[in-house]
């Protein structure tokens, strides 16, 4: 095969308005209008922003639909929030959320 | 504006849970025989998983070439506009159902706005259809809680809606046809995917000539999904899985190895293959702990997994309760918007046609051949090692259920949770439940059984009044 190779958004046709910026650990990403915090870190090659209670390892996305909360991060200040789920808002902070984070658990 | 839960409101004859193929075709037929009815969804736009589309920012111009089956949701979707138009339909974005009461009629209890971020709501109803689909299943190997390593579904939603991919070279992994699905829709997008690893040998359609003859549909879809990869160079490794995912801090490769027949891998056979990410699922689970915590009965599916006993009619086993789609048994979008027309009828008191009914029948036959076939093997624990986390929320290893279950005797899944904490996480079991309860050696497969279907915080379920029966 020749030429660019197709992307996702060349494959649907998708025009979106311009990016709008959010910050993800003090660095500024892209987000296009519609995606959620966690597409915009994927299409940012960043694929973990949580770090797990016991261990410590580097977690992202899993499910990408809100099952399994691999995804937590703390936006805006709030932590525990999953960002597949969460439209990137322009200007949202977005920080690596280590351990269990601060807030009362959500359940 | 939250809804307090005591606000009176306005009852339904008929609430859809479940805006996915089943839910949608449901609610419309409902709607369009004079039933007032509520449609409830969890996300922000109709579709489900399956239908999962762009939001509306991203200008997708095409989202038809991410999709199967296209027309079929923009039909219902044209249907959606036109009975919400009419105010014969009454359709609630973004309300997660966490729990149902039932008693005079039904009332739905919803967190809602983004992540259930919002507030809450209630809706009555006197009848309720659950159409709540499934989740992926997942058997855990060596290294999949690397970042980089994604579920097949996870995948194809963060393409479908927000046009992202994991990565550039995709290994997809696992078993079932959503694994082709989702290759070739990656390939698609741009990826390359260098094998999809299958552990069965497709032998168990073989069975089946019969059932594969009375659904030519879905022989050309999923010639479709083949003849696309063959295109793309995409190769197919039957009777395989991977049995490893290297990496630090996010995956480099994959170690992939033969099956035998028991999905044992067969020593000698691996190999390595590089990539920057794996999608990886075992089928799908259907999704109906609304209707469990209740007492509805269930069935054991061909898959090893659990959905709801229904009748002919689609009646659950409690009074006003219905269910269509992947929550009787996963069987693809084309028999869940049978099921939803078919129970809507039902629900409504008018005829069901016959051609409707055939072909339910045949879609349910082909779903149980494809469950049977994609069924996993007993031997699939020994690709484990002692140290591989089976519960990603908990971080429970190998080791320490082997050790609940041989020194402490637990011999259930549920002895096993309470003496290692495996399940009992964010996720509430929902990525480990099948891999402990194989590991635990409890027999049949059991419902899960889950206090809450749904995160709710602790103010709303105080907010629930205390004369409530429920609790
Ligand atoms: S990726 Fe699973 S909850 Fe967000």
């Amino acid at each position: 095969m020749s030429g660019a190779r197709q992307t996702p958004a060349s494959l649907v046709g998708a025009r979106p308005e311009a990016a709008h910026i959010i910050e993800f650990d003090g660095r500024e990403i892209p987000a296009l209008p519609g995606q959620s915090i966690a597409a915009a870190l994927w299409a940012a090659d960043i694929l973990a922003w949580r770090t797990t209670r016991v261990e410590g390892r580097p977690r992202g996305a899993f499910c990408g639909i809100g099952a399994c909360y691999d995804c937590l991060a703390t936006v805006n200040g709030r932590p525990n929030q999953r960002t597949c789920l969460l439209p990137a808002q322009p200007g949202d902070t977005v920080t690596t959320q280590e351990g269990h984070g601060r807030a009362d658990l959500a359940i | 504006m939250p809804t307090s839960p005591s606000e009176p409101q306005e009852s339904f004859d008929l609430a859809v849970i479940g805006a996915g193929p089943a839910g949608l075709a449901a609610a419309v037929t409902a709607a369009e025989l004079g039933l007032r009815c509520a449609l409830l969804d969890a996300g922000p736009r109709p579709g489900g998983q399956y239908y999962r589309h762009p939001a509306p920012g991203l200008k997708a111009a095409h989202p038809e070439k991410l999709h199967h089956g296209w027309g079929i949701f923009t039909g219902l979707s044209a249907r959606l506009k036109r009975q919400t138009d009419l105010g014969r339909l009454t359709y609630l974005t973004e309300h997660q159902v966490w729990t149902a009461e039932t008693g005079e009629g039904w009332r739905l209890h919803a967190t809602t706005g983004p992540g259930g971020s919002g507030g809450t709501a209630v809706v009555p109803a006197a009848a309720v259809l659950l159409a709540t689909g499934a989740y992926e299943r997942q058997l855990p190997f060596p290294g999949w809680t690397l970042p980089g390593v994604v579920t097949a579904g996870g995948a194809q939603a963060m393409l479908k809606a927000g046009l992202v991919l994991p990565g550039k070279r995709i290994v997809v992994a696992g078993s079932g046809p959503l694994l082709l699905a989702a290759a070739s829709s990656l390939v698609s997008a741009g990826a390359s995917v260098p094998a999809v690893v299958e552990a069965t040998d497709y032998l168990g359609y073989a069975r089946g000539v019969t059932t594969l003859a009375a659904n030519p549909a879905k022989l050309v879809e999923g010639a479709e999904h083949g003849a696309k990869l063959l295109r793309h160079g995409v190769r197919l490794r039957r009777s395989s899985a991977v049995v490893q995912a290297h990496g630090t801090d996010r995956v480099t490769g994959v170690t992939i190895a033969k099956l035998d027949r028991q999905w044992r891998p067969v020593p000698g056979t691996e190999r390595y293959l590089a990539c920057d990410a794996v999608a990886i699922g075992h089928g799908l689970v259907p999704q109906i702990e609304l209707a469990t915590e209740l007492g509805a009965e269930t069935v054991e599916l061909g898959d090893g997994t659990v959905g709801l006993r229904v009748d002919a009619e689609l009646r659950t086993s409690l009074p006003g309760l219905w269910a269509a789609g992947e929550t009787c048994g996963v069987g693809g979008a084309d028999l869940a918007v049978a099921e939803g027309e078919l129970a809507a009828r039902v629900i409504a008191g008018r005829e069901v046609p016959g051609g409707l009914r055939a072909r339910q029948r045949r879609r349910r036959a082909f779903a149980g051949l494809m469950a049977a076939a994609h069924r996993p093997g007993p031997g699939w624990p020994e690709w484990l090692t002692p140290e591989t986390d089976v519960c990603r929320c908990e971080e429970v290893s190998v080791a320490k259920i082997r050790e609940a279950v041989d020194d402490l005797g637990a011999g259930d899944a549920r002895t096993v949770k309470l003496l290692t904490r495996a399940g009992m996480g964010w996720c509430q079991g929902r990525m480990c439940g099948a891999a402990v309860a194989c590991l635990a050696g409890g027999g049949a497969p059991r419902a899960d059984s889950r206090p809450l279907a749904g995160p709710v915080r602790l103010g709303d379920l105080a907010a629930v009044p205390a004369d409530d029966p429920t609790y």
